[in-house]
């Protein structure tokens, strides 16, 4: 999610293939790097609810999820 | 003969635009590029009538495929989702109805509440501002607003709130207009209960 544009398609790629998975590992680095919150919407497993898992490393990274997505991290307002 | 002069410059300014115009998408070409960013930057400045309104549209499709159904629901007939807070105020509670529930809204302060009688117990402002050196002219679309709201709070609710500026209720919010949505909210939930039933006592 980018202020002013909303979401931005960032990087995309076949984690099981080695260079999809370089590229969007350095990407998942970039943006934390650049202060960003990830997060994977998943259901939970118990509630069978949606919720969202933040991640903080690339390989907390559930193995079925499709997308993270990357938002500014929350200040007071 | 002011009333004319004006006109003459009026007309004078007009004609001169195209050529002005032109002289400024040259510089622009001609200027140097700093860097990637800076000329991402430079792109945003121009003005886009309908890059907010399709960043919206955008959000929205994200939060709903994100959200529960019943959420998704909540958001696109009343304006805002009810998230269910994670903590029990004691361990006999742990398990049964939430204790209580955040109220969020697009581009205003998360409010806590007791679902349970209605009491309005705080106000907690929170912003996602912009990262990436913008100046912080720009704000996410009211929906990415609120997918930011509930990705925070259904992962973790304690750092959004350690995070977020607390008030008690009023500071930005009328409470009078916070206790109409949960009439609201109640009103939409019994006819989405008495929807649902229909079909089922239909059989």
């Amino acid at each position: 999610m980018k202020p002013g544009h909303g979401e931005v398609l960032l990087a995309e790629g076949d984690p099981s293939v080695q260079e999809d998975e370089e590229r969007l590992v350095e990407e998942f680095r970039r943006q934390l790097d650049e202060g960003m919150w990830a997060a994977v919407p998943v259901t939970n497993s118990g509630s069978g609810r949606r919720e969202a898992q933040m991640v903080k490393d690339f390989a907390d990274i559930p193995p079925e999820s499709e997308r993270v997505i990357f938002f500014p991290r929350a200040s007071g307002g | 003969m002011l009333l004319a002069l004006l006109a003459l410059a009026l007309i004078a300014v007009v004609l001169a635009m195209p050529l002005a115009v032109r002289r400024l998408e040259q510089w622009r070409a001609e200027r140097p590029r700093r860097s990637e960013r800076g000329a991402a930057h430079s792109l945003d400045d121009l003005y886009d009538p309908g890059r907010e309104r399709r960043a919206e549209q955008r959000a929205r499709e994200l939060l709903r495929s994100c959200v529960n159904e019943e959420e998704w629901g909540m958001y696109r007939d009343l304006g805002f989702i009810r998230v269910a807070g994670r903590h029990a105020r004691r361990e006999i509670d742990r398990g049964a109805r939430s204790a209580y529930a955040y109220l969020v809204y697009p581009h205003k302060p998360i409010v806590a509440y007791v679902p349970q009688t209605g009491q309005l117990l705080s106000e907690y402002c929170v912003e996602f501002p912009d990262l990436t050196g913008g100046g912080g002219r720009h704000r996410l679309p009211a929906s990415d607003d609120v997918l930011a709201k509930w990705m925070a709070l259904t992962s973790d609710e304690d750092r959004v709130i350690r995070r977020a500026n607390m008030h008690l209720i009023g500071r930005q919010l009328d409470p009078a207009r916070v206790r109409r949505d949960l009439w609201r909210l109640a009103e939409w939930e019994r006819r989405r209960g008495d929807r649902q039933q229909v079909p089922q006592s239909q059989r």
